[in-house]
């Protein structure tokens, strides 16, 4: 069944019908293009479709679009300004090589943008932490890591 | 720019902005979705289906079962066409198949409006077997019922060899699990285990088909796209050049997309639609069953050295368990037990036995490493039980017996002319303060009781490319714009590991026009870019790259000429330098590359005729070449809940030149990773009674997580490679090698015990140390 | 596309119930991260979906007049793990919380939806069982209050009746809590996104010169076919003093007390090894949070 939702993508207020069998992630591919949500496995395991739902990291794979009735998402698309510049998140990937294949990338910048947005500083262990909801089969999470430490790392001793 | 330096990746933009497509996010409005019905027995054959119920589901468009497909028999395996009919991929897969051969075998499909009442469809096909017992193992398939009638034994292939000198004597051994290789006496072996694993690539398999005319297009995320090409037109009996593929973007590889696996199935739906366009995205769950996975091996291995420690007589046995479809035949299992003569060799005897199995097992096929992580494991292993049987220390005894410069390969033929193996050895022995540490840890182990630490280490060879075994070449394009940008056409594929990048530097070193102002294409598409084998055997830097160097030489050398008859200049006075054509000598401007471009192609005159200027070359690669490396592993066991923790992990490579310093680093982590997942946690599980596949997803599949994997150290020793383009071997699967038996090793140095199989999960390091008395609730 | 027949929303727990009443077999889900990979495998299909992610009555830890800890169902585990006052009370629930799934299950998946699918592996109940935590159950008779521990009665199954009652508060009795100190280890192959092979808890309380036990709970998952707890061995350490003797007799009792089976995750062996060494640590770990030294 068709139900109508009214929700705020990337800032804009979006009035939808949508089947209430839908995924989030089906929702914003499907009916509004968003196709950085990408699958990567349809079960809230490897974290490639997350999306922030009212600020906060989900699986939007394993959330239904009927839920995020009256909530605000953000997607990657949502972070890239007019004049193309991209959010320190993305522009940190690019310096420190963390992308190869590109299909875990979008998922893990939301989660990198959602802990800028928190303010604070966090050591590379909490980092590690952090994203331990996001598969990555190319980097080692390595370079992932030094890309985060870059926007919002704090060495062990409490230093930048 | 040019080599040598830090590029950014040239897709990093779009990847991390999103706008990057992959193959579902290509999908076009309106396209059908297909679901795949899967045999629910291993073995046996299908008596009937009932396609009735299905057919009642609203939304349905086509079914196809095993009994309407063509019965012509195609390849999956991604490997270019062999001319020597010996050297042909097996034939031996129909689009569906009727005689079933593992847990999930694709027998029927549905093409419906939607994915769920595709699958609801699916549910209702009501299907009869009948069913023989699921043959799992090699000692269980070898001698039983044969999966395919074409090998009455079940043995798809076997290598038999011995070495002496560097003369291989061929021979034919028969299948064999006990002690003894080749039968001797003097030959015992020890035997160790790998398990079948899986690349668990993030972007699952996935393709979609359509019709434009008569043309059938197949958008797949596929490294080899030429191949699959001629696998989807064999299938599908279709001539070669009414197929298109098109791969966009791919979500990672590591092998498992070398094979040619749904595309015939959604060409085939989309046909029987009349050509409207089928999609056919496999879940998380058929990538784990349906497409392939590394080799499960028992793997004997005998070793005696002298009294110094050189090595006399060594032998191997490999037993591969290739499962349902032979896919890559037997060249796996080959790649390996030859791989366990070129890293060391033996003065005295050197035996080779090797066999590859049909099973009841989903297919075996490549999987970055292609065989090696499976022969290192083993090889590398047995290296340190008899360092410590002989009381020398581990890297000593490689010292003396692993390869050097010079070294000809008693397989293949070719001179080694590039070995910095040694020096890898001598810096990672350096970065991790090997003897010291090893001595503090001796004393740390004798008082500490439930955590134990160890270092350890392995080595590695790796091979670069397939050559003299296959062809191998490789097809670039360059088209000159008039604004002096040019675009670069390439058959090889990126899947994540950066040879687009690779390939731009390369044109930018010899054309001095900068990366920002040449425009790679990443899709290849088979009606438009020039024709490459794809990515397989870290073949691209080396034999794409020197398509890519080829082609650019030439349009230098279209450049230099066309400038040199405008001007009125000798071409041999001239070259390129910042953008411009210049004397060499004098290094006078004479004109600009744009200059040049823009003159031949829009000049209005009676003496030069226009020329678009483009250049397009095919390298034939006629060389070989051995990557090396070595892998340096600190450890902490917890032994009372079998736990290994990485303190610390130094992978050193000589991989040639260095073409792209930050991009190889990263190649390396990811390599570590999968190796440390490897070592540590992976492994495909099947209930032994059915064949069915029991953790076919991403929480019972261990692939590392970020807090699984440790701090990575990497380095590369440059030795320069002459065959190389620019002095460049492999570097996209060596860094998965040594890891696992360097981890092992470790767990060896700091427990005493000696693990043969894999992973060293908690599971079976638990029972290994009960077993050895390390455990022990009664002490 | 989930197989789905029809969702609602509830806003309140009335609503809630009506809902249940009025579609027999529907389900409550609230961040829907089990009840979604149940459609996905196919276990539940055609399935009348109830959330009550709106129920405001359900969310949010709270501080009674008396005491005790009220921690509403519908609480999601990152707002548990973050909480001051289960941080400051019962740490050992808020280090359990953030072991679930990962960040982003754990940013909608509730310490409701984790007891009430009976699961024999969910990190959030054996550390509650070691603190004897109570359930309010709301029906259409009223609330009644259940101790966890005799909530579960077999895999997947607890004494909550589906499609007539929901869980409303996990409630820790102030007794349960003050002057103890707990912990609670997660064993998993991985270090994240895991589902527990073992888990251990331990809550306890030291006489005042702090060298013997006054009392101890001990609590595992994945050990039998239940969450459980291990009542002789807690009855026969009681009083004893901080010493190996404690801990060995922790590591004898146990063994004898659970139930764990081969399975193709984890073999009753590693199983068995896991409930002496973890339930050792767990006990250390306790014992070192609440200022004792076990003399060994």
């Amino acid at each position: 069944m068709i139900k109508t939702i009214h929700l705020t993508v990337n800032g804009r207020a979006v009035e939808l019908g949508v089947d209430q069998r839908e995924s989030l992630t089906d929702t914003l591919r499907n009916r509004l293009g968003l196709t950085s949500v990408k699958k990567g496995c349809e079960a809230g395991e490897c974290g490639a479709c997350t999306v922030l739902l009212d600020g906060k990291s989900v699986n939007s794979c394993i959330y239904l679009s009927v839920w995020a009735d009256g909530h605000s998402i953000l997607t990657v698309e949502g972070l890239t300004k007019e004049n193309g510049e991209l959010h320190p998140i993305q522009q940190a990937f690019v310096e420190e090589a963390a992308i190869q294949c590109g299909f875990c990338t979008p998922g893990l910048v939301m989660t990198g943008v959602e802990i800028a947005n928190s303010g604070k500083t966090y050591t590379r262990e909490e980092l590690r932490e952090l994203i331990s909801g996001h598969l990555c089969r190319c980097t080692g999470y390595e370079n992932i890591l030094n890309a985060l430490e870059r926007v919002v790392g704090r060495k062990e001793n409490g230093t930048l | 720019m040019g080599i040598g330096k830090e590029v950014k990746k040239i897709d990093a933009v779009q990847k991390v902005n999103g706008t990057a497509k992959f193959v579902e996010d290509m999908l076009p409005q309106g396209a059908l979705h297909a679901k795949i019905l899967h045999s629910t027995i291993a073995n046996g054959l299908v008596k009937s289906i009932d396609c009735t119920e299905a057919w009642k589901v609203p939304g349905v468009q086509a079914i196809i079962t095993c009994f309407d497909v063509p019965q012509t028999e195609y390849a999956t395996a991604g490997h270019p066409l062999s001319l020597d009919p010996n050297h042909e991929d097996v034939k031996d897969r129909l689009i569906l198949s009727r005689r079933v051969r593992f847990y999930g075998d694709e027998i029927a499909a549905v093409a419906a409006t939607d994915p769920l009442s595709a699958r609801k469809a699916v549910e209702r096909i009501r299907v009869q077997y009948e069913e023989y017992a699921p043959l799992l193992t090699p000692e269980a398939a070898i001698g039983a019922q044969p999966l395919n009638p074409a090998y009455p034994t079940n043995e798809l292939a076997r290598l038999d060899f011995s070495i002496e000198g560097s003369e291989v004597t061929w021979g034919k051994a028969s299948f064999a699990t006990g002690a003894r290789i080749a039968g001797r006496q003097d030959l015992v072996a020890d035997h160790f285990y790998v398990p079948a694993v899986h690349g668990a690539h993030i972007e699952t398999n996935g393709c979609f088909a359509y019709m434009d005319g008569p043309k059938m297009v197949v958008v797949t995320s596929n490294q080899v796209p030429f191949t699959a090409r001629r696998n989807i037109a064999n299938a599908l009996e279709m001539p070669l050049g009414q197929v298109r593929v098109i791969k966009p973007y791919m979500g990672g590889g590591f092998g498992n997309k070398q094979d040619t696996l749904y595309e015939p199935i959604a060409a085939l739906l989309c046909k029987k639609l009349g050509g409207k366009c089928v999609s056919l995205i496999m879940t998380r769950e058929e990538t784990f069953v349906c497409s392939r996975t590394r080799h499960a091996m028992d793997i004997f291995t005998s070793l005696e050295v002298d009294g110094e420690g050189r090595m006399k007589k060594r032998a191997i046995r490999i037993n591969a368990n290739g499962g349902a479809y032979a896919a890559h035949g037997h060249a796996i299992t080959a790649y390996a037990v030859t791989n366990y003569f070129q890293t060391y060799a033996a003065e005295d005897v050197q035996i080779g036995e090797s066999s590859t199995a049909y099973t009841n097992l989903p297919s075996a096929a490549a999987l970055r490493g292609y065989g090696i992580p499976q022969l290192a494991f083993a090889m590398e292993s047995q290296m340190d039980d008899l360092a410590v049987k002989l009381g020398m220390d581990p890297i000593a005894l490689r010292r003396l017996n692993m390869m050097q410069n010079g070294f000809l390969d008693p397989f293949d033929h070719f001179v080694v002319k590039s070995c910095g193996l040694g020096d890898c050895v001598d810096k990672g022995e350096a970065a991790v303060n090997w003897s010291a540490k090893r001595a503090e840890y001796d004393a740390f182990n004798k008082t500490s009781k439930k955590i134990k630490k160890g270092l350890g280490m392995a080595i590695f060879s790796y091979k670069t490319g397939v050559y003299p075994l296959q062809i191998e070449n490789a097809a670039c394009r360059i088209i000159l714009n008039e604004d002096g940008t040019a675009q670069i056409q390439v058959g090889a594929t990126d899947l994540g590991q950066g040879s687009d990048t690779v390939f731009t530097q390369i044109a930018s070193e010899i054309l001095t026009i900068p990366e920002e102002r040449l425009f790679l294409l990443s899709f290849q598409d088979t009606d438009h870019t020039p024709y490459d084998a794809g990515a397989y055997a870290s073949r691209q830097t080396y034999v794409s790259g020197g398509a890519v160097k080829k082609a650019a030489l030439l349009m230098k050398e279209k450049l230099l000429e066309r400038a040199a008859s405008i001007h009125g200049r000798q071409a041999g006075e001239l070259t390129l330098r910042d953008g411009w054509i210049v004397e060499e000598k004098s290094g006078e401007p004479l004109a600009s590359i744009a200059g040049v471009a823009a003159y031949m192609q829009y000049c209005n005159d009676h003496v030069l005729h226009t020329e678009h200027l483009t250049a397009e070359a095919t390298y034939t690669c006629m060389s070989n070449t051995f990557a090396f490396g070595a892998c340096f592993a600190d450890v902490e066991v917890d032994v009372p809940l079998g736990k290994v923790k990485i303190n610390r992990i130094v992978n050193v490579h000589d991989s040639g030149t260095i073409l792209n310093p930050q991009l190889a680093r990263a190649q390396v982590h990811g390599g570590i990773a999968m190796g440390v997942g490897y070592a540590l946690g992976e492994q495909l599980l099947y209930d032994p009674n059915t064949g069915r596949m029991r953790n076919d997803n991403l929480l019972d599949y261990k692939i590392p997580t970020s807090m699984d994997v440790p701090p990575m150290e990497t380095h590369f020793v440059e030795t320069y490679e002459p065959t190389g383009p620019f002095g460049n071997k492999a570097l996209g699967e060596p860094p998965l090698i040594p890891q696992a038996p360097a981890i092992r090793n470790a767990v060896l140095h700091a427990t005493g015990v000696s693990i043969r199989s894999l992973p060293m999960s908690p599971q079976n390091l638990v029972a290994a140390f009960i077993e050895a008395g390390l455990i022990n609730e009664d002490e | 596309m989930y197989d789905i027949k029809e969702t609602y929303r509830a806003h309140s727990i009335e609503e809630a119930l009506a809902l249940l009443e009025g579609h027999p077999g529907a389900v409550l889900v609230n961040g829907g991260t089990d009840v979604m990979i149940r459609m996905k495998e196919g276990k539940l299909t055609d399935a009348v979906l109830i959330s009550i992610m709106d129920v405001p009555e359900i969310i949010g830890i709270s501080l009674r007049e008396n005491g005790d800890i009220a921690i509403g169902a519908g609480t999601c585990f990152q707002d548990i793990y973050h909480n001051e006052v289960i941080r400051g009370a019962v740490p050992a629930l808020a280090h359990a919380a953030n072991q679930v799934g990962s960040p982003q299950i754990r940013h909608v998946a509730t310490i409701g939806g984790n007891l009430c699918n009976g699961a024999v592996s969910a990190d959030s109940v054996p550390i509650l069982l070691a603190m004897n935590a109570e359930l309010e159950l709301a029906g259409a008779q009223g609330t009644r209050r259940v101790a966890l521990t005799q909530f579960h009665t077999g895999p997947g199954k607890t004494v909550l009746q589906k499609g007539r009652e929901l869980l409303t508060t996990i409630v820790i009795p102030k007794e349960e809590y003050a002057g103890r100190y707990g912990s609670y280890i997660k064993f998993g192959q991985r270090n994240a996104m895991e589902i527990a092979t073992l888990g251990a808890a331990v809550c306890l309380k030291l006489q005042a010169n702090k060298t013997r036990l006054e009392d101890i709970r001990i609590a595992f998952s994945v050990a039998g076919p239940t969450p459980l707890r291990c009542a002789k061995t807690e009855a026969a350490l009681k009083g004893m003093a901080l010493t190996g003797d404690m801990v060995k007799a922790l590591r004898q009792g146990v063994i004898q007390e659970v139930q764990p089976r081969d399975s193709w995750r984890a073999s009753k062996q590693l199983r068995l090894q896991l409930v002496k060494e973890l339930g050792e640590r767990a006990l250390r770990q306790a014992a070192e949070e609440a200022g004792g030294t076990i003399h060994d």
